[in-house]
């Protein structure tokens, strides 16, 4: 014998939101943080007060003033504007890499809950010995076939980060797969495909955003490294880890400030979406 | 549907089921007639829940033949078609109430992908369906429109049967279905199931360890003991005058007025043993 | 924990303050535990809510108390209630007296003498138990840390104790893991371990409700035969009235969070003083034969906190609600040598009866 205590029903528009203010303080800043860095991303380009790409070397390193508030870079271009057009180069790399991650991830973690047996066998060793390939290294190996740029890198990341998030999906959807209620639609004759789509993956979403949002982090960082290393985004595209290796030569000169900018943008964005994504995990593991 | 006149709408036969080593299931033969009735009693363990689940297809046998409404589905169904009229002659209601329903889904989103998924029909026409089987049922609009997590165990049960019911299945099958209600929400859906036999003439397949709500419910009962029937018959003469050991054991260990438990009386084969 | 021992005394008659005939007990013998008035508040979905309203019973030595009712009714609260294990958070207040001493006022060599006296089996032993240590071990624990008793000494009771509840082979037991034992065998070494420390008072909830009905024939005859061998009082909780019938001299029926009627377990069926014993009687299924239709009750069982205040907890459900019923909250008062919180009881008299379904 059980007892229910009846819980009153909740909007699902107001679910969101009360999601988030599940989250605590921390997390509800974090998340003000990230629509901040998404809106730069969206519109940086616009608000920037000169243009991100104008160099100009008579003002190499020249220090911050009230119409230059950050100063200039090492081309003597205006560092403010080059950190908010740089924005949408420094998010959508990582965006990409995650939605292709989890698509990907989702798919192979999904099929292998529900054919279970052999199949899952197969997708589990596959994802094994791509597992052992670090994603700097794929990216290596990426910019030497395809180019450099920050599209192959950002495909290398991808392939490096999806057995990660399958493996981690898995779990998740063999437990989804296992209940009762998906054993009664397919008593229903429903077909796997729409089972999962319909019931499985939707169920698994908690724990699925929770994920992409520690990812992005991780894949801001690993891009940024990656365009640091220069087989990212190519110059003189805006980015915030290329800014870093650029302006590297003025750190020792003592003009560090075009680096750390940059930097400091990519450390605050990387701590808010780790912040952010623990706190929902944390969540989605208690609802279970 | 056609209905092969007369003949049984369920016919399990030589039934059998290996997990490696194990046999749960060892040569099980039973008939349902339509609108007729069977219970499977045994203790946990003696293989009820594989044959409800080799019935609806869920697990394949190992040897012997299942069929339904005269057709055989002993193997896996090869068109999406197969699979959905197979869902059609026989359902399923699982014990657990918590865990048979998706959390995302009210009764009537629930309800409704089934008529989608079974009948090419309008949305005036499944609303209107809808609203019949949670009538049915005995749910009111509120608890309808509500996500399973709001409703008690019995209600998630209604919902189950609903569910279960809107395929229009011509057997039922019950795997310890009220169990987990309390006595008093157990006695409104053995109710709810005799009214919904009388209105659709639908056959139920009971698997209960319950012989009080094997008696409430069916006209004849097998009962199983580590995989094997060993006494069959109807449910009046089996509960009333049981024959094997076993059944007497079985029948022994209901507690009902003025019932006196004996320590040793009953110390059989399937205790003691790990 | 607060408000303890702080609850009025005076004033409110408690229950065992009714005649002892009410309760069913012989005048000359104290009770063993008295519960009285007993409020137990918990946190749920943020709000303080009560789970257990005013409940009173009272356990002689010796004697087997049925606490009857179904889920949510409070029958494991209250058993938590009694040995001091309810959830982190809980307000209660009213009294709880073991041997006449305020079980709350407890400290020290007292409390761990009280937790020795007290013992309790829970409806599922797996996890209750501890899957990584051998039997033998989580059986002589409380022997060994709490009474001292040399382990070679320990491990030969507990081999005793095994051979009690019709264990064979219990050296070979002792040394096996939690996992490798069935549910009817785990749940009979549960009850061995809990009367290895020769308790008074012995708390079963639920132990059989998870087993076969064969097992628990078999479990509940060892649980009676070793009580009264042993001279042991108990509560035996269960939501099966028959269940607890066939080991219990008197039922104590829960509704609500609340004790809605005592009786004598022998007329618990046929003759009961309240509409909901009734209730209850009359939906189980007749194994002897079949009912046209079952004598449902409508609705659902409910918690304290979801029964209406200000009137009978059970009138939203009861076929015999009346005016009466919503004047007020019906007290718990005697009738016919039991007690029922009925405000219809007397006139109800004789007209409920439990096994008629037709
Ligand atoms: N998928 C499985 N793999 C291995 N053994 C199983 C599986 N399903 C059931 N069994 C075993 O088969 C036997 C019968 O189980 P089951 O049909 O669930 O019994 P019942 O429903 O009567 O309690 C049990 O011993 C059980 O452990
Ligand atoms: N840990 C807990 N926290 C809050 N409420 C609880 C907790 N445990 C039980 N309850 C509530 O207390 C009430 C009584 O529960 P319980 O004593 O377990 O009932 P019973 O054992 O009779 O089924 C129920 O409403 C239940 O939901
Ligand atoms: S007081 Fe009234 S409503 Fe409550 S149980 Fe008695 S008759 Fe029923
Ligand atoms: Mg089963
Ligand atoms: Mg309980």
């Amino acid at each position: 014998m059980s007892a229910a205590v009846p819980l009153p029903a909740v909007h699902p528009r107001r679910r969101a939101f009360s999601v988030l203010r599940g989250t605590g303080v921390a997390g509800i800043a974090s998340a003000v943080v990230i629509a901040v860095a998404t809106l730069v991303a969206i519109f940086g380009s616009m608000l920037a007060p000169y243009s991100p790409v104008a160099a100009n070397i008579s003002l190499t390193f020249v220090g911050p003033s009230a119409s230059n508030p950050l100063g200039f870079d090492f081309e003597g271009r205006d560092v403010l504007s080059r950190l908010l057009a740089g924005a949408q180069s420094s998010m959508l790399g990582p965006l990409a890499v995650v939605v292709g991650a989890l698509l990907i991830g989702t798919l192979l973690a999904v099929v292998a809950a529900w054919r279970r047996g052999s199949t899952d066998a197969v997708i589990a060793s596959g994802l094994d010995i791509l597992f052992a390939f670090p994603g700097i290294l794929l990216a290596v190996l990426a910019a030497a076939v395809f180019g450099v740029g920050l599209l192959s890198a950002s495909v290398a990341l991808m392939i490096a980060y999806t057995p990660y998030v399958a493996r981690v999906l898995r779990g998740a959807a063999m437990k989804e797969r296992g209940q009762p209620y998906v054993a009664a639609l397919e008593v229903q004759g429903a077909s796997g495909a729409s089972i999962c789509l319909r019931h499985i993956v939707p169920n698994m979403m908690p724990l699925i955003v929770a994920q992409a949002t520690i990812m992005f982090g991780w894949a801001m960082v690993d891009l940024a490294a990656i365009s640091f290393l220069g087989l990212g985004v190519q110059p003189p595209t805006p980015n915030w880890g290329f800014m870093i290796s650029e302006n590297q030569i003025g750190i020792p000169e003592g003009y560090p400030l075009p680096a750390l900018a940059a930097g400091v943008c990519i450390v605050l964005v990387v701590i808010a979406f780790n912040v952010l994504g623990e706190r929902l995990l944390e969540q989605a593991q208690a609802a279970r | 549907m056609t209905d092969p006149s007369g003949g049984p709408v369920l016919e399990v036969s030589g039934l059998r089921k290996e997990f490696g080593e194990l046999v749960a299931v060892d040569d099980v033969s039973f008939a349902v007639p339509a609108a007729g009735s069977i219970a499977i009693v045994g203790e946990s363990g003696s293989g009820k829940t594989t044959i409800a689940r080799m019935i609806v297809g869920l697990e394949r046998p190992t040897r012997g033949t299942i069929a339904a409404c005269g057709r055989d589905r002993s193997r896996p169904a090869r068109s999406a078609r197969d699979r959905r009229r197979r869902g059609s002659e026989v359902q399923i209601v699982f014990q657990d109430p918590y865990t048979s329903l998706d959390p995302r889904q009210s009764a009537e989103a629930t309800i409704d992908e089934v008529l989608r998924l079974h009948h090419g029909w309008a949305p005036d026409r499944r609303r209107a369906r809808v609203a019949e089987l949670t009538e049915l049922v005995g749910l009111d609009a509120r608890q309808a429109r509500a996500l399973p997590r709001t409703l008690s165990g019995g209600q998630r049960q209604r919902v189950a049967i609903a569910r279960a019911l809107a395929a229009e299945p011509r057997v039922l099958i019950l795997d310890e279905s009220v169990a987990a209600l309390d006595v008093s929400i157990q006695a409104q859906v053995l109710n709810l199931l005799a009214d919904v036999r009388e209105s659709t003439g639908v056959s139920y397949v009971l698997i209960s360890h319950d012989l009080a709500v094997v008696r409430q419910l069916t006209q004849d009962v097998i009962v199983l003991h580590r995989g094997i029937v060993v006494e069959r018959g109807s449910t009046s003469s089996v509960l009333d005058d049981p024959q094997h050991e076993y059944t007497k054991r079985l029948r022994a260990s209901v507690p009902r007025p003025g019932w006196k438990p004996r320590r040793g009386a009953l110390l059989g084969a399937g205790e003691g043993t790990t | 924990m607060s408000g303890l021992g702080q609850a009025p005394e005076a004033e409110r008659a408690p229950a065992t303050g009714l005649s002892p005939a009410a309760v069913g007990q012989t005048p000359q013998v104290a009770p063993l535990l008295e519960v009285d008035d007993l409020t137990v508040l918990l946190r749920v979905e943020g709000a303080e809510r009560a789970v257990l309203k005013d409940v009173a019973l009272a356990v002689r030595p010796g004697e087997a108390v049925g606490l009857v009712g179904e889920s949510g009714s409070g029958k494991s609260m209250t058993a938590r209630a009694i040995d001091r294990l309810l959830p982190r958070g809980a307000k209660i207040s009213g009294q709880i007296k073991f041997d006449g001493v305020d079980v709350y006022q407890m400290a020290g060599a007292d409390l761990r003498s009280f937790r020795n006296r007290v013992a309790m089996i829970f409806q599922d032993p797996r996890a209750h138990i501890n899957p990584v240590r051998r039997i033998g071990d989580f059986m002589t624990e409380a022997l060994r840390t709490n009474l001292k008793v040399p382990s070679a000494q320990a491990a030969a009771r507990a081999v005793d104790m095994l051979g009690q509840v019709g264990i064979g082979e219990p050296e070979r037991r002792m040394r096996q893991y939690p996992h490798e034992l069935s549910g009817g065998m785990l749940q009979r070494v549960m009850i061995a371990t809990a009367l290895l420390t020769e308790p008074r008072l012995l708390l079963a909830d639920e132990p059989t409700t998870a087993l076969d009905v064969t097992t628990q024939a078999e479990v509940m005859a060892i649980l009676d035969e070793l009580r009264r061998d042993l001279g042991l009082a108990m509560i035996f909780i269960t939501h099966d009235l028959e269940l607890a019938a066939a080991i219990c001299d008197r039922t104590v029926v829960m509704y609500a969070g609340q004790v809605v009627e005592v009786r004598e377990s022998v007329l618990l069926h046929d003759d009961p003083l309240h509409p909901y014993t009734a209730a209850l009687a009359a939906a189980r299924p007749d194994i002897g034969r079949t009912a046209t239709r079952l004598a449902a009750i409508p609705g659902r069982p409910v918690s304290a906190f979801e029964a209406p205040a200000g009137e009978c907890a059970f009138a939203p459900r009861c076929p015999h609600a009346a005016d009466i019923c919503r004047a007020g909250p019906p007290d718990l008062a005697e009738l016919d040598g039991g007690l029922s919180r009925c405000a219809r009881a007397a006139d109800l008299r004789g007209t409920l009866r439990g096994a008629d379904h037709d």
